[in-house]
This record gives C-alpha cells, sequence and structure tokens, in this order.
C-alpha cells in the first residue's frame, strides 16, 4: 500500500501531520505497536526537517508485508556534509528555530536508531532524499 | 496506576484543555525543551513538563501517546495548540511553579504511589 502527504517547507504550524495521518494508517493496519513507534518518530523528524530546513517536500511511504519503506525527498538547500550532519549535536536551525525547541541536532540521530535502514542522498542547492526502511519482524 | 487527573490537586494544576483525557494512565514524567530529545527519549504515557507553547508541542504528544503536558511557569498554550489538545483528548495542564519545583513534585507524588 502506497502512502503520499506533501509537506510545506516552513510552515511549523502544519509540521507533524503528515507523520500523525500515517501513524493512524498503521494503526487501522494493525502493525506491531513496537514498529509504529519507531517509525513515528523517524518520519516526523525527517517531516520537521523539511519544515526547518527546505522550502517543499513530499512523504512517501509503502507498507509492505515484510516492511515499512519510507522516502522523504524535498527541493531545499541540500546538505554539504551529510556525515557531519549526521553527528548529534550538529544544527544549522536558526535562531528562530532554536527558540521553538528544534535544532537540537538530534534529528537525523533519532532517524538512525529507530529505523533498520537509513540513506541519504543529497545535492547543494537542489535537494534531499532521505530513505528509511523499517523491518515489520524486527521490534 | 495514576491517572492524569490524580495529580491536579496535588501539584495544583490548572487544567487549560483536554479535559476528556484526565482518565488517561500516567506512567511517569519526561522534562525537555528541546523537542527531538522529547521525540527520541519520551515513553508513552509519561507526563511532559515543559515551556513550550506552541503546537508541535501537541504534535509530539500525540504522536509519542504521552499522558499529558504541564507548562511551567504560567505559560500558556498557543490557540492552536489549545485546539489539538481538545480534539486528540491530552490535557494540557499549567502551573506558576518552575521546572525544577514541579519536576520535583510530580517525582515525590509518583514515587509515594508505587
Ligand atoms: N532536509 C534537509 N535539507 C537540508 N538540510 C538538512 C535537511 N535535514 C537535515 N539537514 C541538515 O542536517 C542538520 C542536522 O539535522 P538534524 O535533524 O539532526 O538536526 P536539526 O534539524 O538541526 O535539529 P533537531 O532535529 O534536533 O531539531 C540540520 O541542522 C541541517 O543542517
Ligand atoms: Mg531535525
Amino acid at each position: 500500500m502506497h502512502f503520499e502527504h506533501e509537506i510545506e517547507g516552513g510552515n511549523f504550524s502544519q509540521a507533524g501531520f503528515a507523520s500523525s495521518e500515517i501513524k493512524k494508517v498503521l494503526k487501522q493496519l494493525n502493525i506491531n505497536i513496537k514498529v509504529i513507534k519507531r517509525v513515528v518518530v523517524a518520519l516526523y523528524e525527517a517531516e520537521v526537517n523539511i519544515v526547518a530546513h527546505a522550502y517543499h517536500g513530499k512523504m512517501e511511504v509503502d507498507v509492505d508485508t515484510d516492511k515499512i519503506f519510507m522516502r522523504l525527498t524535498d527541493k531545499g538547500p541540500g546538505i554539504e556534509n551529510i556525515e557531519k550532519a549526521m553527528e548529534e549535536g550538529y544544527s544549522t536551525a536558526s535562531t528562530e528555530v532554536r527558540e521553538m525547541g528544534f535544532g537540537a541536532g538530534m534529528g537525523l540521530s533519532n532517524i538512525k536508531k529507530n529505523t533498520d535502514e537509513l540513506y541519504i542522498t543529497s545535492k547543494v542547492d537542489k535537494g534531499t532524499t532521505v530513505e528509511m526502511t523499517a523491518y515489520l519482524n524486527r521490534e | 496506576m495514576m491517572k492524569v487527573k490524580d495529580i491536579i490537586d496535588d501539584l495544583g494544576l490548572t487544567v487549560f484543555s483536554g479535559k476528556s483525557g484526565l482518565e488517561r494512565e500516567l506512567t511517569g514524567g519526561y522534562v525537555c525543551d528541546l523537542l527531538s530529545d522529547v521525540m527520541g527519549n519520551a515513553q508513552t504515557g509519561q507526563t511532559w513538563i515543559t515551556l513550550q507553547t506552541h503546537r508541535n508541542v501537541m504534535a509530539i504528544a500525540s504522536l509519542k501517546d504521552l499522558a499529558a503536558i504541564i507548562l511551567v511557569k504560567d505559560n500558556k498554550p498557543e490557540e492552536d495548540t489549545l485546539k489539538q489538545s481538545e480534539e486528540e483528548g491530552i490535557p494540557i495542564l499549567g502551573t506558576a511553579e518552575d521546572t525544577f519545583t514541579i519536576a520535583g513534585k510530580l517525582f515525590n507524588l509518583l514515587k509515594n504511589q508505587q
């Protein structure tokens, strides 16, 4: 099954909406609650990264019999050094965004911890793609 | 098991919204104002003590199935935060006290219940 949501950069009042919609669907599909909890953390962080750092993006989720595959693509500034971005504490978030409580530099490591596979590709000044997989038989 | 409603009188909390969630079970507390720390570490059923008042706080509480939110130092939830709290039935509570004090009181309350 395939699900898609648009994500608007800069619109913090809508941040988390797409992740919440997917959570509802996964609950309806009776996916293991432990898997849902991990997937929700990963989706939310990837969604907020588009809101906080990019201009516009899309969340795609494919639910299979053995796994959930998630892809978030955006048009945005891209990430120059992905390895560095993955480091806990590294953040380029603006002062405004930090005042809201974002910008701890923990989002990508939250994603890493809560997924079985993570693959990030990015082009500076073009955009970023974050692909994540969670296996249903691995809690 | 304690419920959200059980801490209101003892801690002298204001109920801003989400009254339908006062029966939610409360397993513990979590304290942080960094949203991704809460996203990564808070557990289902905990009460989240924070000074953040914007809507993303509710988004996180809902995604993480937290029991309730306590806003410290007389902070008030923003309009859309209130609205989502009502919709989701996750209470937003308030106190005049600072985070250290209210967290200490909640900790003792929970400890004495066990
Ligand atoms: N979609 C994206 N587009 C452009 N840059 C990004 C994107 N996602 C992450 N980054 C970059 O990687 C950094 C680290 O991301 P990460 O999610 O770990 O932390 P953060 O978003 O800064 O803060 P937090 O997630 O803790 O609120 C960001 O500060 C930003 O520079
Ligand atoms: Mg982030």
